[in-house]
């Protein structure tokens, strides 16, 4: 048997059943692997001992037959859910010593489930990034490299500590969470599987909250079946938020493997992109006849908003983050300044320390546009773009069932490339976003290596709430692409 | 309506002042608008305080349905529109007392619209007063600055407590008017049992926004819905009692127009109002003023609801206070002003009908706003501690009605009532202390001879004097103890003394 943190969710699911091996020692094997894979940096916080106890219980549910869905299985937790006693820090310096008395929906769905928590993965700060340069812990080291090149690389973001920790074995999954990209392009970026469902399919509840419109929590896995485990155990209906929608989660891995035969599949011209690399293109086009081949109709579909959908994101997003991040002044709980006089400068300071320059610009802009005398030529023009793009996308799957796309105009890159432009940077999200914008479910599935030997991405999108579609065809692309290639285990120390 | 009512007088000229208030009622909810937590008052410092209150990373608000509700019931009681569609957003600015960082309020489409309430002044007359809308918002929690010298303390108990925020047109044109629609908007919102009214604990409040313009420009403006004819409006925050808005309005109209006749300008300013010395000063000028940023709250949806839902809390609601009036006006022919001080009160108004029930509207009326209201005030008495009851005051009614007993008597035996040294029906009391009138014109003739034959001077005058038959109408009441009728009197004197 191959070494255990090599197992898929899947295979380590049936052997815990079938007791051929123990939840402690898989949850051992896993803090041994995150213990050497230090210069990875991909997790903010190991919770060792905590890991064992839940790891112990499991073991205890599993002898006498009544271990849930996930009972035993190691995961890693980006560090913008709450999790009880357990620090949460969003990758920021401002929620410094911040332990939730709470724990998120979604990873009390998975605890439910038996799920072992080994950890808070590192991320963008605030999940506003995708390179995972803006932690205040330190970005994160991309498992993958180039071809005879130690360059380190990004994992992507914000998600980046997820992605990298999933495609290092150093969990069998990990939650991320997806406001414009965050699951999907940190996912293509890694070679693994990243789910960004429904907007309103998993609670936002005890999610620490960016842009409250477009957050999603979604899965990061090593393959298809993975997701989809682990999807149907994080969504369903929370009376305690307004925005999760009342209808019953479907057994995602039951589709995987159903026939695609009358499919169709949109080709959004306009995902098309300038000075895209050739290998992107060519992958994408070898993605469709991949679909073509498994009984899928291609049709040619045109979303004309999709060049707004960047400006539109960089609108909503940060004038909801502008106002989801006013709780964070030093009042009630995480960083205070020790420098301050009176009130508003006991704000500033803690403000001006507290946050990173990523996070006070997008506060800066969502301020601004949400401003008497901007607001409309803002913040209400784009949400009317919003409002046509997503009617764009309910015109298109009048015509098709799913949609293909790349994940992300690039591979991973070298760390520092494009911390100077922001709007380099912006560009990581171009193919993602408006699945975000239209509260659209979309993934990344791994479907080959560029010339200098990383992993590419293929994206699919779907109706609202027609994730079983979705994982159809993120199967039969998976299938079809027979990805099979690994980094090197050069981090272990 | 749009005649210049209640004109100030100045050094230069005449002027007139626009009151509109904003109204903020606490709804009567067990429980906060969108946390679950309780909103009772009185537990201590920070004890009811849910996460979402303290405004934890990752939580959300959930609507409170009971309290939307009794905000339409509210909008029904203020004879306004109802949007089926309303929105929540978000209103930002820092302070210690708003964990979030913002207040989630409604601003640009709230739940109630427009309507229209009246009010009674004590000319008698009754004022048509627009609302402009109603709205759903939380309430900020407390900060407290005075229990150390270099610390602020801050409760939350009442942050994420439900308000409703109601909202005048400037139709009010006095501080009697401003009074009374505070007040006005408080017997409603009591009777409804949407808000308990209650001042002292803070439950009431209201901002006040007067200005001052020069006589006529108040006309120039209904005309055209053009606000430049108004001069420029302070707003004085969290006048938390009617008295204190009367106050405000007097003292703010009299120092715009000190400040406008001695060349000056009004700032558009925000001000607090200091009882102790019955003056506002600045809380924040115009350029401190926030941009609050107000956009859609991203954490709710729309407020959607059915007008089957709102047609069932309609065919809930009680009789309302104007509607009371207009009934009493009709059923009992009392005047607006009769009718509106008793339907004003709900237990006034129920003491008020068991009387009137099947007797003179106009007589009951009298009796409980003259006689009854007027010994309970003295007394310091609620109409809940009346020692006559609405039965007692009933048959007192009907034996003035029948003659059994003048209106004279009927006074004495209601101060015996309601001093406690007699109990029970007031047919007994009468009977049992001989107040029976007497009308037996023999009876009253004999006093009346005797009187006149007492007195031949007074006789004779009375003929040149006719006027002076009051003084033989005291002597023969003295005499039968005031019990003669006094109309059977009256005739048989004129008769005697030979008067016309």
């Amino acid at each position: 048997m191959a070494s255990i943190t090599d197992l898929t969710l899947a295979e380590l699911r049936d052997a815990l059943r079938e007791k051929k091996i123990s939840a402690a020692e898989t949850t051992d094997a896993y803090l041994g692997a995150i213990e050497k894979a230090g210069e990875l940096n991909a997790f903010v916080t190991v919770t060792a001992d905590n890991a064992r106890e839940m790891a112990k219980a499991s073991d205890d549910k599993l002898a006498k037959g009544d271990g849930g869905d996930l009972e035993g299985v190691p995961l890693g937790i980006k560090d913008l859910f709450c999790t009880e006693g357990v620090l949460t820090t969003a990758g920021s310096h401002i929620l410094d010593g911040f332990k939730p008395v709470y724990e998120s929906t979604v990873t009390a769905n998975l605890w439910r489930d038996g799920a072992v928590c080994l950890g808070k993965l590192n991320m963008d700060e605030f999940a506003m990034g995708s390179s995972n340069e803006t932690s205040f812990y330190g970005n994160v080291i991309n498992p993958w490299r180039r071809k005879g090149d130690d360059t380190a690389l990004t994992p992507g973001g914000s998600s980046g500590g997820s992605a990298a920790s999933v495609a290092a074995h150093l969990c069998a999954a990990a939650t991320g969470t997806d406001t414009g990209g965050s699951i999907r392009q940190p996912a293509s970026l890694t070679a693994t599987v990243g789910v960004k469902p429904t907007y309103g399919r998993c609670s936002r509840w005890g999610i620490v909250a960016f842009a409250s419109s477009l957050d999603q929590a979604g899965p990061i896995a090593r393959d298809v079946r993975d997701a989809a485990i682990m999807l149907k155990s994080m969504a369903g209906h929370d009376p305690k938020d307004s925005t999760s929608i009342d209808r019953p989660v479907p057994d995602y891995e039951a589709v995987l493997g159903a026939s695609l035969k009358g499919l169709k599949i949109g080709i959004p011209k306009e995902y098309r992109l300038d000075g895209m690399p050739e290998e992107i293109e060519a992958l994408w086009s070898q993605g469709a006849d991949w679909l073509k081949d498994a009984g899928c109709e291609m049709v040619d579909v045109s979303l004309p908003m999709t060049k707004y959908a960047l400006p539109v994101y960089y609108i909503v997003a940060p004038a909801e983050a502008s106002s989801n991040l006013a709780r964070y002044d030093g009042v009630k709980y995480g960083h205070r300044t020790k420098d301050f006089d009176d009130i508003l400068s006991m704000y500033e300071n803690t403000r001006a320390e507290g946050f990173g320059d990523e996070v006070k610009r997008r506060i800066l802009i969502g301020t601004y546009v949400l401003s008497a005398g901007y607001y409309d030529a803002y913040y209400l023009r784009a949400q009317k773009v919003r409002k046509k793009i997503f009617d764009e996308f309910t015109d298109a799957f009048e015509k098709c069932d799913l949609l293909l796309t790349p994940s992300a105009p690039s591979a991973a890159f070298g760390l520092g490339e494009k911390t100077d432009d922001p709007v380099q940077m912006y560009l990581n999200d171009v193919f993602t976003v408006t699945g975000n914008l239209a509260g659209l479910p979309g993934a990344s599935v791994p479907a080959g290596l560029d010339a200098q030997g990383l992993p590419l991405g293929l994206q699919l999108l779907a109706r609202p709430f027609d994730e079983e579609t979705l994982f159809k065809g993120m199967y039969a692309l998976e299938q079809a692409a027979g990805f099979e290639a690994r980094p090197e285990n050069w981090w272990v120390g | 309506m749009s005649e210049p009512r209640k004109l100030l007088k100045g050094s230069t000229g005449d002027w007139e002042v626009v009151v509109g208030l904003e109204v903020h009622a606490q709804v009567s909810s067990k429980a906060k608008l969108f946390s679950g937590a309780s909103a009772e008052y009185g537990a201590g410092p920070n004890e009811n305080v849910s996460l979402v209150d303290a405004a934890m990373p990752g939580m959300l608000p959930v609507i409170n349905k009971f309290c939307v509700e009794q905000a339409i019931r509210t909008g029904l009681g203020l004879n306004a529109k109802i949007n089926l569609w309303s929105r929540f957003d978000r209103k930002n600015y820092f302070y210690p007392d708003l964990p979030q960082g913002y207040q989630i309020s409604q601003y640009k489409d709230p739940i109630v619209g427009e309507g229209e309430i009246e009010i009674e002044v004590e000319s008698g007359e009754t004022i048509p007063i627009g609302i402009e809308r109603l709205h759903l918002e939380q309430d900020a929690g407390k900060s407290i600055h005075d229990l150390a010298p270099n610390e602020s303390f801050v409760d939350l108990n009442r942050s994420g407590v439900a308000l409703m925020e109601i909202v005048s047109k400037p139709d009010m044109r006095s501080a009697e008017e401003g009074a009374a629609y505070f007040s006005k908007i408080r017997t409603i919102v009591r009777h409804l049992g949407t808000c308990d009214g209650n001042m002292e604990e803070g439950s009431m409040r209201a901002d006040v926004n007067v200005s001052v313009c020069p006589a006529g420009n108040y006309q120039k403006y209904r005309e055209t819905g053009d606000f430049k004819y108004l001069g420029t409006r302070t707003e004085t925050k969290n006048v938390n009692s009617i008295r204190f808005t009367r106050q405000v309005i007097d003292y703010e109209a009299r120092r715009q127009i000190e400040i406008l006749e001695s060349g000056g300008t009004i700032d558009q300013e925000t001000l607090l109002f200091d009882p102790a010395t019955g003056e506002t000063r600045t809380m924040r000028s115009k350029e401190d003023a926030h941009d609050y940023r107000y956009f859609p709250d991203p954490d709710l949806l729309p407020l959607e609801f059915s007008q089957e839902w709102v047609d069932e809390i309609k065919a809930s609601l009680p009789e309302l206070p104007d509607q009371k009036k207009h009934r009493f006006m009709e059923e009992y022919g009392l005047s607006a002003y009769d009718a509106s001080v008793l339907a004003m009160h709900r237990a006034q108004a129920a003491y008020f009908e068991a009387v009137a029930n099947g007797r003179d509207g106009k007589l009951a009326a009298n009796w409980v706003t003259g006689e009854l209201f007027g010994a309970l005030n003295k007394a310091d008495k609620e109409i809940g501690d009346s020692p006559i009851s609405a039965g007692q005051l009933g048959s007192l009614i009907d034996l003035i009605k029948d003659g059994t007993i003048s209106g004279k008597i009927a006074k004495d035996v209601f101060a015996l009532m309601f001093d406690g040294e007699e109990t029970g029906d007031p047919a007994d009391i009468v009977e049992k202390r001989g107040l029976k009138q007497v009308t037996d014109t023999g009876a009253i003739e004999k006093v009346v001879d005797e009187i006149i034959a007492a007195n031949p001077k007074q006789a004779e005058q009375v003929k040149e004097k006719p006027k002076t038959m009051g003084w033989f109408v005291g002597q023969v009441m003295q005499k039968t103890g005031g019990k003669a009728n006094p109309q059977a009197v009256n005739e048989i004197l004129r008769k005697k003394l030979g008067v016309e």
